[in-house]
Formats: C-alpha cells, sequence, structure tokens
C-alpha cells in the first residue's frame, strides 16, 4: 500500500447518508466485530467485488493484501468505526473476508499469555 | 502496515487520563504504526430538557479516538486504545473493556482532581488498572505515595513515575500493569 502516492477513491460518504452506505444494515449485535476482530480478504474473492459499494471495496481492497484489526480498517478508511463494522459483517456473511473474533477474556487473561505479553515488551523495547 | 499473517491473538490495553494528559503521546511511543484515529457516533443525554415533549434532549456526538500497535511476537499484537475518561463516554466502554488486559490510567500530577472520573470508570468497568504519573519532562516533581494517597487508592493499585515520551519509561509501566494483573489470578 502507498498511502499517498494512489488517487483516492471517490467515496460517497461526504455526501450519503451513512445508512445509504450501510444498506440499511443494522449495527451486528455480537460482538465478533468489535476493533480487535482481526480481519482478511478471502483469496480469490476479487471478481465477487465488482458489484460492492464503493465503501465496501475500499474496505475490501485494503484487507485484500493482509491481516488488520477492524479499528485500522477504520483507522485507514475514515469511515466511522460503526459503518465499518457493518460492512465486514457483510463481506463475512458473503463470503468475502475471513474474521477472526476478539480474544475472550479467559483467553487475553491467561497466565502464559501475559507472560508473553511481557516477554514481547521487554524484548522489542529493550525495557 | 499489516499485521504478520502468522498473529492469531490481539490482545489490548486502554490508555485511559482525562484531556490533554498525554494519551496520543503515550500510545505514540510504543506503537509500530503511526498512531491511527477512528471516530465514532455514541449518543447521548444533553443537559436540560425540551420544554415542549418533556422528554430528554439526546444528541448525537462523533467521538475521535486514538489507537496504536505492537507485535509482541509472531503470533502476538498488542492494541493500545487512547480512551477519553468522561462519563458520557461509558457507552464506549462497555466494548472497549471486553477483554481487555486492564487500563493505564495516566494523570497529571498537577491536575489530579481530574482523575476522579476516570477511576470511577475504571472500576465500574471492573478493570485491572496502574496509575501512570506522567512527569512531562522525565523529572518527578511528587512522591508517589503522596499521589496514592491524594487519589485514595488502596496499597494493592500499583502507582509508577512514566515519562509518555520516552519508549522504554512508557513500556515499563505497561509491564508493570501486566505484572500487576498476573499477580491477581488464582
Amino acid at each position: 500500500m502507498h498511502d499517498d502516492q494512489e488517487t483516492p477513491l471517490e467515496l460517497t460518504s461526504e455526501l450519503v447518508p451513512l445508512f445509504v452506505i450501510a444498506k440499511g444494515r443494522a449495527l451486528p449485535a455480537d460482538h465478533e466485530y468489535s476493533r480487535t476482530a482481526l480481519v482478511t480478504a478471502q483469496e480469490g474473492m476479487s471478481a465477487a467485488a465488482r458489484t460492492l459499494t464503493p465503501e465496501a471495496r475500499e474496505v475490501m481492497d485494503l484487507v485484500s493484501d493482509g491481516l488488520l484489526s477492524v479499528a485500522e480498517v477504520a483507522g485507514r478508511t475514515q469511515l466511522p468505526l460503526g459503518i465499518v463494522r457493518i460492512l465486514i459483517a457483510h463481506l463475512a456473511e458473503v463470503g468475502l473476508v475471513f474474521v477472526r473474533p476478539p480474544t475472550p477474556r479467559a483467553v487475553s487473561h491467561d497466565r502464559a499469555l501475559l507472560q508473553a505479553v511481557v516477554d514481547g515488551l521487554q524484548k522489542t523495547l529493550g525495557a | 502496515m499489516y499485521l504478520d499473517p502468522r498473529v492469531t491473538t490481539a490482545v489490548k490495553v486502554l490508555v485511559v487520563g482525562p484531556f490533554g494528559v498525554g494519551k496520543t503521546t503515550y500510545i505514540g511511543s510504543l506503537s509500530e504504526i503511526v498512531p491511527l484515529r477512528t471516530e465514532e457516533e455514541i449518543t447521548e443525554a444533553s443537559e436540560g430538557y425540551d420544554d415542549l415533549s418533556n422528554m430528554p434532549d439526546k444528541t448525537t456526538t462523533t467521538v475521535a479516538m486514538d489507537f496504536g500497535r505492537r507485535t509482541l511476537n509472531e503470533q502476538l499484537v498488542l492494541y493500545l486504545f487512547g480512551t477519553p475518561g468522561q462519563e458520557r463516554f461509558k457507552e464506549m466502554w462497555e466494548e472497549l473493556s471486553r477483554g481487555a488486559l486492564g487500563a493505564l490510567v495516566l494523570v497529571d500530577p498537577d491536575r489530579l482532581d481530574e482523575a476522579f472520573p476516570v477511576l470511577d470508570l475504571v472500576e465500574k468497568f471492573g478493570l485491572t488498572m496502574t496509575i501512570g504519573v506522567n512527569t512531562k519532562d522525565g523529572m518527578p516533581k511528587y512522591d508517589l505515595d503522596e499521589i496514592r494517597e491524594a487519589l485514595h487508592l488502596p496499597d494493592e493499585i500499583p502507582v509508577v513515575n512514566v515519562d509518555a515520551r520516552d519508549q522504554q519509561s512508557s513500556a515499563k509501566a505497561l509491564i508493570t500493569l501486566v505484572q500487576h494483573l498476573m499477580s491477581t489470578l488464582v
């Protein structure tokens, strides 16, 4: 990705109400698409992406090259977080993206994992 | 800009504190990406009442939040979410606190009273916390025990000095938080 070199996509966000971008879909009720869920495109799905709205396609393009959190997708597309969650939920539903749900408390509060966090911080930062 | 494709686990820590305390600086010191910003809408009851309908007015506010990322090993990544500490943002705290390792509460030693609403929220959402006293110039001015007393904090909650501009100092505060969380596990 070259953030600055590419011609900016013409997004409809400025002119079109958000519920149109989201095609009237409501925010997903479950927490699968909260900001630390990880998203990447399923391989070989570019053809199916042709019928997407510009915003959904922008999300799709962004995650086609790698893995990102939902928060990063929102931050990089500058679309509101709620809209991004709706778009990703839809893209997951139709099989265009793979979503790894956020880490549940039982896993994130595991002693071995926490030790790995400490080790990782010490190693990468020399603290 | 992309994560290692082998990453399977994302953990998060909330960096909370009053406006202007140095949350974004802190996140920038630790993040491997240029900190990003999310925008989201929250609804809140506005002050006063609409006399005609006798219903409390609801208004929609856009809240911008900065966050950063640090890869800890090939499978593990840490996200740091700067989180505003006002009661009216509690809607967002719901999602943010779910599964979070805890909250690093940044306080300005010259404006300690501003920390109370933040501490209330951290407690309300049951988050493990560590207090980082932002020294700003790297020179601690106050005794940490005095700050603990002024904030009415129990002994078990760690209070450390942190220079939010400094990567090592910031990392140390985070390590203190995670080790504190480990000490609370049964």
